[in-house]
């Protein structure tokens, strides 16, 4: 962690992510006004002391609605992401570790999945499964998984030829030991470190399936949405998209940045 | 560039579009409601479903049915639309040019600013223009397309100032200033994403080939340091570009679906989502086949130029 917050990259990450993570636990509570609440005559109205960040086009309090907002994206990430990152983790381990025929199947599955554009394979399943949050939460995770698997089988087998797998396998330890003490904690690193990046890829999509309405439906505060919404009235009031647009900036942000200092201190050789 | 390399990665091209064309046919065939349907509406009567399914070939066994797509596609025939009642191929051709079109536009305009970008970063490492660089390619990283679309639309687009259509398509046979000025906003939005992949990776390979043996070789052999950098770091860190700028093929395909619907661009992606709104069976397939397709050949088309770039890479 020391390592982390030496690099100018890593301390602006962790910094954004504990702002982000400050958000979503305490948000709802220390917003000033109901997100939902109408002010017919503050309608689109720029930031001022009253409203912080302005109002949206039924004078819905943008501060308030963003604070809202927070715990179902930053959730709809963490969740697609740990679902997405757990299956295609299992099927890589799976290949990594059976190799031969099993292995050689299973990849040239996952060459057809990621043969697709990541953005077009989730409209499909969204298209599949029908609109809404949880549908585009799973349909993200199922888009994760064959990259993730991918890189979970790659990050077993550089480990599985190492001294110590050998040693244990000398030793005449079980094969499910040898997998669950040796291998699989020393595979962990790459994993954890393209699960945090894609994090914020899982963001992205979340808020850009709201945006094309078929993730989060109104009135929920989900920041994709709150874009789409009040688009039609971005050049009367620029804020009411600016705000939202700008927190998914900044949450993305956090976790790619996080992400990449995570990387270098785990694999020092790539930090430059 | 030997032959054999080049059959070797055509086939594989080869086995994963196979495998693609059947993942488009069983997605869209495990939608719920069928072709049938979708023509006749919620209140059709079984008989008359039962007919149809019989025309259309829906009654047969699902494998002699992807047989029949894919015999049809093979040919040209991707079947007909099923809301515009047309064929699919007229459907899908100008909107797949029109698409390439803003795609290459995209990708020619960053490559000619991404590089030179991550070149200055590289060899000025630490300065104010690497931070500055290294900045905008964060912040392009963490903003989805919307955003950035609806941003640019914000400063650019504001009907009191005019500086630039909101959307629409020009046809560039017609007015090919006019086409060029639609292009301007939705290229750029695709091509802040992959500026900031492309000008990093440029930056990252190039400050390693710069403290490279072979480079401190050529200075210390009293090369000019412009020399060094053109003839002996450069070409060494663009293979890897290339690298990145075929996986980013897959970003600006996917981005295309959102951009053309929001700046009305009248392509592929536009088609996409009035396809899946409407169940447009047929249209569907025929254009996620057609993007999976163009990414296969960019990826192979990409791996030949690495191949000329990095003679290692020929062997491996």
């Amino acid at each position: 962690m020391r390592k982390i917050l030496k690099s100018p990259t890593g301390l602006i990450g962790t910094v954004l992510l504990a702002i982000v993570f400050f958000v979503t636990v305490f948000g709802p509570w220390v917003a000033p006004y109901d997100p939902q609440a109408f002010d017919p005559i503050n309608r689109l109205a720029g930031p001022s002391l009253q409203h912080w960040l302005g109002t949206d086009q039924y004078g819905r309090d943008l501060f308030s609605r963003m604070l809202n907002g927070a715990p179902s994206t930053v959730a709809f990430g963490l969740g697609a992401t740990l679902l997405g990152v757990g299956v295609g983790s299992i099927i890589g381990v799976i290949a990594g570790v059976a190799g031969g025929r099993t292995d050689s199947i299973i990849m040239r599955i996952l060459d057809g999945m990621l043969a697709m554009p990541e953005l077009l394979f989730t409209l499909l399943i969204v298209t599949f499964l029908g609109g809404g949050t949880t549908q585009a939460m799973l349909a993200v995770a199922v888009t994760f998984t064959p990259g993730m698997a991918r890189i979970a089988r790659s990050s077993v087998l550089s480990v599985r030829t190492r001294e110590y797998v050998l040693a244990a396998q000398a030793r005449g330890e079980s094969q499910s030991w040898i997998v669950g003490r040796e291998v699989l904690p020393n595979a962990l690193g790459p994993i954890i470190v393209e699960a945090t990046i894609r994090v914020s890829f899982a963001i992205m999509i979340g808020a850009t399936l709201g945006f094309l309405g078929l993730g989060a439906q109104p009135p929920s505060t989900e920041w994709g949405l709150m874009v789409a919404e009040s688009r039609q009235f971005m050049f009367r009031n620029p804020w009411c998209v600016a705000v939202p647009g700008l927190a998914i900036a900044i949450t993305a942000m956090g976790f790619n940045l996080f992400g990449d200092a995570l990387r270098d201190a785990f694999d020092p050789k790539r930090s430059h | 560039m030997s032959l054999a390399y080049f059959l070797r990665r055509f086939g594989a091209v080869l086995v994963v579009l196979c495998i693609v064309s059947v993942a488009v046919f069983s997605i869209t065939t495990v939608l719920p409601g069928n072709a049938a349907l979708m023509i006749l509406g919620e209140n059709a009567s079984a008989e008359n479903l039962a007919a149809l399914e019989r025309q259309l070939g829906l009654d047969q066994p699902l494998i002699a049915q992807y047989f029949q797509w894919v015999g049809g596609v093979l040919q040209g025939d991707f079947g007909t639309s099923l809301r515009l009642q047309l064929p699919v191929a007229q459907v899908v051709g100008d909107a797949f040019w029109n698409s390439m079109a803003l795609a290459a536009i995209a990708l020619v305009s960053v490559t000619i600013i991404a590089i030179p970008l991550g070149t200055l970063a590289a060899l000025r490492r630490g300065s104010v223009w690497d931070l500055l660089i290294g900045l905008l390619s964060y912040v392009g990283t963490a903003l989805p397309e919307f955003v950035t679309a609806t941003l640019l639309l914000v400063f650019f687009a504001d009907p009191a100032r005019q500086l630039l259509p909101a959307g629409g398509f020009v046809s560039p046979t017609e007015d090919f200033g006019g086409f060029l000025e639609h292009a301007i906003l939705p290229s750029a939005t695709l091509g802040l994403i992959l500026m900031a992949h492309i000008s990093r990776q440029v930056r990252s390979e190039l400050s390693e080939v710069l403290s490279s043996d072979y480079v401190r070789a050529a200075r210390l052999k009293g090369l000019r340091e412009k020399r060094v950098i053109r003839r002996h770091a450069l070409p060494n860190s663009l293979a890897p570009a290339v690298a990145v700028i075929s996986l980013d093929i897959g970003y600006l395909l996917g981005g295309i679906i959102v951009v053309e619907e929001i700046f009305a661009w009248p392509g592929l992606g536009r088609l996409l989502i009035y396809a899946l709104q409407n169940r447009d069976l047929p249209v569907i397939q025929a254009v996620t086949l057609l993007l999976a397709v163009v990414y296969a050949l960019s990826n192979l088309l990409a791996d030949v130029v690495i191949a000329k770039l990095d003679p290692r890479v020929r062997y491996a």
